[in-house]
């Protein structure tokens, strides 16, 4: 299944910058639309982060991956570039557990 | 004022720069893709023919939320509505037909974009287009190679903390799109539905309906400040 949707993205993606070169100017080009395709992305990153921190299969948990977000959040407001961010979470993640925290 | 030799040697020289930068995107795709249950055959495709990293990035971490395919999917969709608008923006400056068409359509990204508008001229913002679409497009794919095969060989991503990476990196790629008010409220607002709603629906189903939350509320706020440009991209 997991091929299927690869492939299906893959399509898909490629469909949308495919119809952006082919369709004229006028179509789709209204400041209603800049503003909801702008807005798209933070409100399905912003979801993403808040899942994938505290969403457990189908249930809430609060564990070391809090603390590695909150880690990122400290290291992103000092303008620390992306891979120190995502390494560094991952480090205080695995500090705690090597704690026996989360 | 700059001859065309040095613009050309300026952009070339950003192009390769943006493209090593985003290597080290590619490197968490990689690791964070096989972390989340693909094989290194289905990563490294999405990285050479999905090819726009905040899709990828979507389905990945849909799937490792044990959501389904189709979940994934649909998230990779909504994200990648941007390169739309993206492509509409290129398409009079690019002025290509035929394969070279079906090429930069390809190409069109938040990088390639950025690069090209940050541009004087139109000769300059075709080749910022060309050079960067294609320098992310060889560090992309190399790194994503290199994360999955890393990710692989170092077993049990909890040990090492790579599930608490997942979010740091959609938190990193949020970052730079929080620039007002509104986007602040649009964020926290998709992050509560979509944690609210976990343990109410199949996982996957919480991203997507905070996003079209997100979208009802922003029929109601004023527009971003920049309405669908990309980030300035990150140089090392």
């Amino acid at each position: 299944m997991i091929w299927v949707g690869v492939l299906a993205t893959s399509l898909g993606c490629y469909l949308q910058k495919l119809t952006g070169m082919a369709v004229p100017q006028r179509f789709l080009d209204s400041p209603r639309v800049r503003t909801v395709v702008a807005f798209i992305p933070i409100a399905l990153l912003a979801a993403l982060t808040a899942v994938q921190t505290f969403g457990h299969g189908q249930g809430l948990r609060l564990d070391a991956r809090a603390a590695g977000l909150g880690f990122a959040f400290v290291a992103l407001r000092l303008r620390a570039p992306f891979v120190v961010v995502v390494i560094g979470a991952a480090v205080v993640a695995a500090l705690l557990r090597l704690g026996g925290v989360g | 004022m700059l001859t065309w030799e040095q613009t050309r040697r300026a952009v070339v020289g950003r192009a390769l720069g943006v493209g090593l930068a985003v290597g080290t995107y590619g490197i968490s795709f990689g690791a964070l893709a096989t972390t989340s249950g693909l094989s290194v055959a289905q990563t490294a495709s999405l990285s050479v023919l999905t090819f726009t990293g905040g899709s990828q990035f979507a389905f990945v971490g849909v799937i490792g939320a044990g959501g389904s395919a189709f979940a994934g999917t649909l998230t990779a969709l909504l994200l990648g509505a941007r390169n739309t608008l993206y492509a509409l923006r290129m398409a009079p400056v690019l002025q290509v037909q035929g394969p070279r068409r079906l090429l930069a359509a390809h190409l069109v990204i938040d990088e390639s974009t950025a690069m090209a508008i940050g541009q004087d001229t139109e000769e300059a913002s075709r080749l910022a287009f060309w050079a960067t679409g294609l320098s992310v497009f060889v560090f992309w794919n190399i790194a994503t190679l290199v994360g999955a095969l890393g990710a692989t060989a170092l077993g049990d991503p909890k040990k090492f903390g790579l599930d608490a990476a997942v979010g740091a990196a959609f938190l990193a790629l949020l970052w730079p799109r929080l620039k007002d008010r509104s986007a602040w409220v649009i964020g926290l607002v998709a992050a509560a539905v979509a944690v609210a709603l976990t343990p109410l629906l199949s996982p996957g189903i919480p991203v997507l309906v905070a996003g079209v939350v997100a979208v009802a509320v922003a029929m109601r706020l004023p527009a971003p400040a920049e309405p669908a440009e990309p980030a300035e991209p990150a140089t090392p």
